[in-house]
């Protein structure tokens, strides 16, 4: 798969039930996809895979994500702004 | 022709609410079934429903069905036909237990029974005290419903067509529905479904104004799908607002915050609410506040370098007020805008909530158009149901807690009438060639190249236009100015190219199909607000600021075809019970 086609794909993965999760994905992919290393992108098609009810826990911080970095990526994902 | 093709006897377009809910009864009763989302399923917008839903249980105080009934025909503003009215209240009782057999968490009371609150707009005993109506599971009841629904479905082996999108349906000479053509995301091989009955579950179009709580996914399509297929649009001009969405975003700012002491203020640093609703202040009614922000805005005093919105203050309640009792704005602030309320005022705008127009249908689900013999014919395997759909139980407008009901209750009898249906009609009608052209070359228009504007311009100025001129502000001059911009712009999609022509995950590909959508169902909205001079619901006119039961208590048609207006009666009779007439709404 070429870069293009990846960021395609994860841009229509961005594509959720809740306006707030879209909104906070596309201004990340927007702002940092060009600089995310191989496994930054591993682990944010991981959390892409999580539902939408946990990612809005996470992302308002009414839970944290266990695994180490889950928990960076969501921090980071939360403080571009735009 | 060489497309591939594949057969069920039934299709269901939207996974929310409403269309896993047919699909389950399909499936329970042996139907071959595909459902095709755009989206994974547990993705769709019903995921967002937080409030709950409202079913007449007396489980917290006593209630009554028809107390239900009474509440949401007062708040249709009696626009909501009746017959639909009371089938949706009683049936909501059953609904929400056979959802608690399937499964789904509902908060419960100390002696197990299931849990519910007090919402606006909801009483006891025909408009007496505050009931206690909504069933919620926790603040995740939409959450809980599509995954117990598609759990279910699962298990009943219904066949999903996971991220395909649904670009027109097939239609016959004689009219009938005959699946549609879908489009493969992955790959952008486009596929025939063809099948016996179509339900069109795709949900609402909030997208269409700039500021809404809407998620991306809300664009009409099963509503533009409709019109291409000579269906109309019924009541579009009603549509949910709420006073105070985070500015250029859209979420909402509750109105918690106001009730809390909030209060808002224009770029002059007035508290302008005092020039509209001297008496009760920020806490006016919903559409007195938007108007008010909306006047503000129009009359350069908003804020910000656009000037394009106002300032809701709590910094005067001090951290520990925000903080304590507000703590999901404070959250919101900081996370959108980099700000803390508790430091620094809010900026906000009226944001675009609920669609209760759509598809018209019966109280079966079938969609149902003027034709020769009357205002309400059947159209021949076509089906809808959930947002996209106009039973109507809405009216001019909606009840929290009443929709998650509607795409539950709907979504079922549809299901219900598509098993009768396939029992009747067990065989395919033949499929033309010629059905699928329109829908092959709406596709293939999109491969043309060469300069012109992107679907991201021609988008934002649609969202833009339809904030400006027929959100909260409507009057006759606004509104046909608009209209004429919407009608310049809708030529512009003509001059529209993709840069990106590639076949895997064209997501550019898709938003111009969204794109087409959202133009067609912003001009049934458009011209239906036009048409409509009376106040109603969530319709309110500056220049007819009364509603006007003699001229307008019927429904408006929007057809494509001539941008024309039709109207129908409203049914005041209900299945069993008298009539609730038209009073003055008083709250
Ligand atoms: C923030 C928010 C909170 C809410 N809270 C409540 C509440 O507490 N109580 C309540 O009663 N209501 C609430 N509502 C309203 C309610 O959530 C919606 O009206 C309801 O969920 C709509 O359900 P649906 O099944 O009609 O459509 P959706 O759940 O929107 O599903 C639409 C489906 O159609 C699919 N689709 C669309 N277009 C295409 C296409 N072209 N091709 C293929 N698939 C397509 C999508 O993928 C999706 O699966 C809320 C709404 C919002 C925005």
């Amino acid at each position: 798969m070429d870069a293009a086609e990846e960021l395609r794909r994860l841009r229509w993965q961005c594509r959720r039930g809740m306006l707030e999760l879209d909104l906070l994905f596309s201004r990340f992919l927007d702002a940092c996809y060009s600089g995310l290393s191989s496994e930054d992108k591993s682990d944010l098609l991981r959390l892409l895979n999580y539902q939408d009810q946990i990612l809005q826990d996470w992302f308002f911080r009414a839970a944290v994500p266990a695994d180490v970095r889950l928990r960076e990526l969501v921090a980071r994902i939360r403080s571009v702004h735009c | 022709m060489s497309l591939p093709k594949r057969r069920f006897d039934s299709l269901i377009i939207g996974a929310g609410g409403a269309g896993l809910n047919a699909a389950l009864r399909l499936s329970a009763a042996d139907a071959r079934v595909a459902v095709v989302s755009k989206v994974f399923p547990t993705r769709s917008h019903t995921v967002a429903a937080q409030g709950g839903v409202n079913a007449a249980l007396a489980n917290v105080l006593p209630d009554d069905w028809h107390w239900h009934m009474f509440d949401t025909v007062k708040g249709s503003d009696y626009l909501g036909d009746q017959d639909a009215i009371e089938y949706m209240c009683r049936e909501a009782i059953p609904t929400v237990y056979e959802l608690e057999h399937a499964g789904v968490p509902f908060s419960r009371l100390d002696n197990g029974r299931i849990y519910q609150r007090a919402f606006g707009g909801m009483s006891q005993n025909f408009g007496g005290d505050q009931a206690a109506r909504t069933c919620a599971a926790a603040d995740r009841t939409g959450h809980a419903i599509l995954h117990t629904l598609y759990q279910q479905n699962l298990r009943a082996r219904t066949h999903f067509f996971d991220e395909f999108f649904a670009i027109d349906l097939l239609r016959d000479e004689e009219g009938a529905i005959l699946g549609a053509l879908v489009l493969e995301i992955e790959t952008g091989a486009p596929l025939v479904i063809e099948a016996k009955t179509t339900l069109l579950a795709t949900g609402g179009y909030g997208q269409v104004f700039r500021t809404t709580t809407n998620a991306f996914i809300n664009t009409g399509d099963g509503m533009a799908m409709a019109l291409r297929a000579g269906v109309p649009l019924q009541d579009m001009e009603f549509f949910q607002f709420h006073p105070t969405g985070v500015a250029g975003k859209g979420m909402l700012i509750t109105e918690g915050a106001r009730g809390e002491g909030g209060y808002l203020m224009n770029v002059r640093g007035e508290r302008f609410m005092e020039r509209y609703a001297p008496k009760a202040l920020d806490l006016a009614s919903r559409d007195v506040v938007s108007r008010a922000i909306a006047t503000e805005v129009r009359e350069g005093r908003g804020c910000g370098e656009e000037g394009d919105h106002v300032l809701l203050k709590l910094d005067h309640l001090g951290r520990d007020v925000v903080g304590r009792r507000l703590p999901g704005i404070s959250e919101i602030c900081r996370t959108f805008l980099g700000i803390d309320p508790a430091e620094e005022p809010i900026p906000v705008f009226p944001t675009a909530h609920y669609a209760m127009g759509g598809i018209p249908t019966d109280r079966l689900g079938r969609v149902v158009a003027p034709a020769r013999h009357g205002p309400e014919e059947v159209v021949p395997g076509l089906y809808a149901a959930g947002e996209c759909a106009c039973v109507s139980v809405h009216g001019a407008n909606r009840l929290g807690g009443n929709s998650l009901l509607d795409i539950l209750v709907f979504g079922r009898a549809a299901g219900n009438d598509i098993i009768q249906f396939l029992k009747e009609k067990p065989n395919h009608r033949p499929l033309p060639d010629s059905a699928v052209e329109p829908a092959l070359a709406r596709l293939a228009r999109w491969d043309r190249k060469g300069e012109g504007e992107t679907v991201h311009a021609v988008k934002a100025d649609l969202r833009k236009l339809m904030e400006d001129h027929c959100g909260v502000f409507r009057t006759e001059a606004v509104m046909a100015e608009g209209v004429d911009k919407l009608k310049a712009l809708r030529e512009r999609i003509d001059g529209v190219r993709l840069r990106d022509h590639s076949q895997t995950f064209n997501t550019a590909r898709i938003e111009a199909l969204e794109l087409d959508n959202l133009v067609d169902v912003g001009m049934a909205t458009l011209m239906s607000a036009l048409y409509r001079q009376e106040s109603r619901g969530a319709h309110s006119r500056v220049d007819f600021p009364k509603r006007d039961d003699a001229n307008w208590m019927k429904h408006s048609l929007y057809f494509r075809e001539g941008d024309r207006m039709d109207f129908k009666p409203v049914r005041t009779k209900p299945l069993t019970v008298e009539s609730f007439p038209p009073k003055e709404r008083v709250y």
